[in-house]
């Protein structure tokens, strides 16, 4: 049976490499990719919506509704993990570790023991990966402001340079998860809970799609940003900037919250107590 | 960049590709995609596709390894086959 699929996917890829050849060069002027629409966006875009990036035109303004539903793909995956996964009866787990911070010792609790109560002195700890490495932890603290601003200027900065919601929302993501890896699960959950990253996730679609929605209401066609200007008190080319700029932020907020989510739940298990 | 340093990294792309799904270590699987990943990204970034490339490098290098890193320390570190 391995050698069968093993010479189907040999026959089937050098099929796939033979055709290669037929295909135009690549960058080819007269390839159908550059003769089509593409003369069009680069000829016309910046004078259409004042975007310097092109990518970003493209993808925001002149295909925004595919852009919708990739933000909706995201989102359907955050709900799937989070119905797949999430366990939301409590389970008591069988034995708790403190530590005792001032000087470092861990207690062990089994089921039905007394629990410390000062919490300042005390603190939760995972029972199977215990750093505490203060290289580490100091470290990310002072690195995570900066990934964070950094992603906020992906965001906002991707009318001029690459970038855009996708990337940006995925980096403010990740400063997140790298505060959730430094500490523990618990701590982040308490900085941004499950409850916020639900809620941001389903903003971010809304955002998008009431941007969308305001075109409409505005007597334009759907994701028509030039409808935006009476709002935005501009002319109509920098209205397109600007909804772009609008979407982008919808789409970030929610990539930056379907992608916690899904490390919440993958990496404890659905149990958001202990993880990674 | 000139075209041997391209085939070098196209090379390295192949060789981290076969070497992930044949690899018993799930953890090393993982880290092989990122490294997978990362030199798509060079790749885009030669073709001229930055923002491509941006996205490679964020959600491919970056989160989706965290996230199978995070999958592999859930389940197990062997693979059955």
């Amino acid at each position: 049976m391995r050698i069968l699929g093993l010479v189907i996917v040999i026959l089937c890829g050098s099929i796939l490499i033979y055709h290669t050849s037929d295909f135009p060069d690549w960058g080819h002027p007269a390839s159908p990719a550059s003769t089509h629409v593409s003369p069009y966006y680069i000829e016309k875009a910046l004078d259409d919506t004042a975007v310097p990036n092109i990518v970003t035109a493209v993808l925001a303004d002149y295909r925004g509704y595919d852009t919708m539903f990739e933000t909706t793909v995201i989102f359907c995956a955050g709900i799937a993990c989070f119905f797949l996964l999430r366990i939301t009866r409590r389970m008591e787990p069988s034995v708790t570790l403190y530590r005792h911070l001032p000087t470092g010792i861990t207690l062990r609790i089994e089921k039905g023991g007394k629990e410390p109560d000062d919490s300042n002195i005390f603190k939760r700890i995972d029972t199977q990966w215990v750093p505490y490495d203060l290289i580490i932890n100091t470290t990310c603290r002072m690195v995570i402001p900066f990934i964070q601003l950094f992603a906020l200027y992906v965001i906002s900065h991707g009318h001029h340079s690459p970038g855009g919601g996708f990337q940006g929302g995925v980096i403010l993501g990740a400063s997140v998860i790298l505060f959730a890896i430094s500490t523990d699960l618990r701590t982040a959950i308490s900085r941004m809970s499950e409850r916020l990253g639900a809620f941001l996730s389903a903003t971010g679609v809304f955002i998008y799609a009431g941007a969308g929605a305001l075109c409409l209401v505005l007597g334009a066609n759907f994701l028509d940003y030039s409808a935006l200007a009476p709002v935005l008190n501009v002319n109509s080319v920098m209205a397109r900037s600007h909804g772009i700029l609008i979407v982008e932020i919808g789409v970030g907020l929610a990539v930056m919250a379907v992608m916690i989510w899904i490390y919440y739940n993958l990496s404890s298990a659905g149990r958001h107590d202990e993880g990674l | 960049m000139s075209w041997q340093l391209d085939l070098i990294v196209l090379t390295m792309v192949v060789i981290c590709g076969i070497a992930a799904i044949n690899i018993r270590d799930l953890l090393g699987a993982g880290i092989l995609f990122g490294a997978y990943s990362f030199m798509m990204c060079l790749l885009w970034a030669v073709m001229g596709a930055v923002d491509v490339a941006f996205t490679e490098a964020s959600v491919g290098a970056g989160v989706s390894t965290v996230l199978f890193v995070a999958a592999v320390f859930r389940t197990t570190r062997r693979t059955k086959d």
